[in-house]
């Protein structure tokens, strides 16, 4: 009865509750919309209509010269982003392994260390890094990207394995070795086998990171080696000519398509990810 | 006597793997200490020379630092970071825990609802600048649309206004990680004991108030760790100001990692660009080193 009486209290907070979520969904939504729609309207359409009116022509014009400007580019992160997170991952892995299950001493004292590395600003060693490249003539590589990429990834990629595998109990391994398996045996056999899910997250995240990446990509690049997010960026701010903002829209997408992909297909994991990567030590 | 036989085989195996765990951190631990403090102290060492296109190694003191404080385009990127980093922390703490709190209350569609609010986290910075300039372009933006939709006398043009431009940053920014910070207060909620909710709410207690009085001050390490984050991001945001303003109008929307970049790298003045960089590093101690010793001290307390 007193639920009965309760009750219409209850479902107008509620009302209210749906409305501000459901509102707060379009405001998110929003500039994915206006981008996609900007990037299907020709040119006088974009000039006579406004960001949310409905292409009177949808058109893939924007797109195609898009795709034309960037595409160059756009291979340029793949062949960045593909190696360094394979790389750093591994490294990674590895290195949680010692850390979690072979400690020496010192690795404790080593583990603080590149903690630290989460939250370099990555600034103070900008220059520094640049004359490394320079003197193994990896300046504006793609190599030397991936290079610059698995170095300064390396303290998160060795942060989530080493949380991950502290988790697990010592006495798998000690038992392990007592049977006489070694260091490689224990990690591909027993180890291994069950990090999928934290290898899952450290792939996600360093594949969003070194795809979304800008400042490395601007410092250490130039012309033909620089990844998407340069070339957006410059194809968005030159000030010569005509403003396209459907090409740039439609670049943009390009530029974000590949994350916002992975985040839909494993959001799981890239939610987890960003929480761990809220460091807890 | 098989564990003789395996004594003696042992031996040289034993050696190696009490190696090799060193082996395999060795090559981390020697990019740690020259790719990260090596580096560091370069920087610093650099930021006490003349150097301006190329790296000299001729000391000059404190004359660096020195010339940045008299630079008035450093005074206004490190006031608007300031402005940028405080609007930004504030807006995505509020809105993040808001619309965690409300997720919180068995809503339908949850998970759909969760998506779409994260989604720009996993966008570019250079993207969300991107659509954001577009947004925010007075004459055919959102500055259009509300005056399309009927709201004659409305203006938006922050994005050349020199007094407001830091505000579309802000904008920005809040959107992209708002979602972020709902997800973590969201899990954060998950992990609350109901039973205390409920002895709350038989002692009459509001649900606003109990969420205000109860719930939430349960939730300090996730608000603290929070701070930190967007701190973070706030004090090394370079692309998102690189896409939407490029520091411009003049430079009255430029940050100290803007700042840092062209000083160093399109200005040839690499020794104050140095010490620019030096000073991001003293703000993110000032407030890494706070988190990290109160983190430490509630461990130990545990």
């Amino acid at each position: 009865m007193t639920s009965l009486a309760a009750k219409p209290s209850i479902s107008l907070s509620r009302i209210a509750i749906y409305a501000v979520l459901i509102g707060a969904v379009l405001i998110y939504l929003v500039p994915l919309v206006v981008m996609l729609l900007t990037s299907f309207k020709s040119p006088e359409d974009i000039g006579t209509g406004n960001l949310l009116s409905w292409p009177t022509e949808i058109t893939a014009i924007g797109w195609v010269k898009a795709w034309a400007t960037v595409k160059g580019y756009f291979l340029n992160s793949i062949l960045i982003t593909v190696p360094a997170v394979l790389i750093s991952t591994a490294i990674g892995a590895l290195n949680g392994y010692v850390l979690s299950m072979w400690r020496f001493r010192g690795s404790q004292m080593f583990f603080g260390l590149l903690l630290f590395g989460c939250f370099l600003p990555f600034q103070t060693v900008l220059l520094p890094a640049s004359f490394t490249l320079g003197k193994m003539g990896l300046a504006s590589t793609t190599t030397g990207l991936v290079f610059v990429h698995v170095v300064y990834g390396l303290a998160f990629t060795t942060l989530f394995f080493r949380n991950y595998y502290v988790s697990i109990p010592d006495a798998l391994v000690k038992a392990a070795r007592l049977d006489g398996a070694g260091f490689f045996t224990i990690f591909r056999r027993i180890i291994l086998p069950m990090s999928t899910p934290i290898i899952m997250v450290c792939l996600i995240w360093q594949f969003t990171q070194i795809w979304n990446d800008f400042l490395f990509g601007v410092v250490f690049s130039s012309g033909d080696s620089q990844p998407i997010t340069v070339a957006l960026n410059n194809l968005v701010n030159t000030s010569t000519g005509v403003k396209e903002y459907n090409v740039d829209m439609a670049a943009a997408m390009i530029a974000g398509l590949p994350t916002l992909l992975v985040y839909v297909v494993a959001g799981k994991y890239f939610v987890r990810g960003l929480t761990a990567g809220a460091v807890k030590g | 006597m098989s564990s003789v036989a395996v004594f003696s085989k042992a031996s040289p195996f034993d050696a190696l793997q009490r190696w090799l765990p060193k082996l395999v951190l060795a090559p981390s631990m020697f990019i740690v200490l020259v790719g990260f403090y090596g580096y560091i102290l370069w920087t610093f060492v650099l930021s006490f020379t003349n150097s301006t296109f190329l790296p000299s190694y001729k000391f000059v003191g404190l004359a660096q630092y020195a010339r940045l404080f008299d630079n008035d385009r450093w005074w206004v990127a490190s006031k608007n970071l300031a402005v940028f980093g405080g609007m930004f922390i504030g807006i995505s703490l509020v809105v993040g825990v808001l619309l965690a709190v409300f997720l919180d209350q068995r809503i339908r569609r949850e998970g759909f609802i969760r998506t779409i609010y994260l989604y720009p986290m996993a966008l570019s910075m250079i993207v969300t600048g991107t659509a954001w300039k577009w947004l925010l372009n007075p004459g055919m933006g959102l500055d259009k649309l509300l005056r399309d939709w009927g709201w004659e006398g409305f203006r938006l043009d922050w994005l050349i206004d020199p007094d407001r431009v830091v505000y579309c940053l802000v904008i920005a920014a809040v959107w992209q990680a708002s979602g972020f910070i709902m997800a973590m207060f969201l899990a954060g909620l998950r992990g609350v004991d109901q039973s205390i909710i409920r002895a709350a709410q038989i002692d009459g207690a509001s649900m606003p108030k109990i969420y205000w009085k109860v719930v939430l001050p349960s939730l300090r390490p996730v608000f603290f760790s929070s701070v930190m984050i967007l701190a973070h991001i706030a004090i090394k945001s370079f692309d998102l100001v690189a896409a939407m303003t490029a520091g411009g109008p003049g430079y009255s929307s430029d940050l100290p990692a803007m700042f840092m970049y062209s000083f160093t790298f399109s200005r040839g003045q690499m020794g104050m660009g140095s010490a620019s960089a030096i000073l991001m590093l003293g703000a993110i101690l000032a407030i890494l080193v706070p988190y990290l010793y109160s983190e430490l001290r509630t461990k130990r307390n545990d």
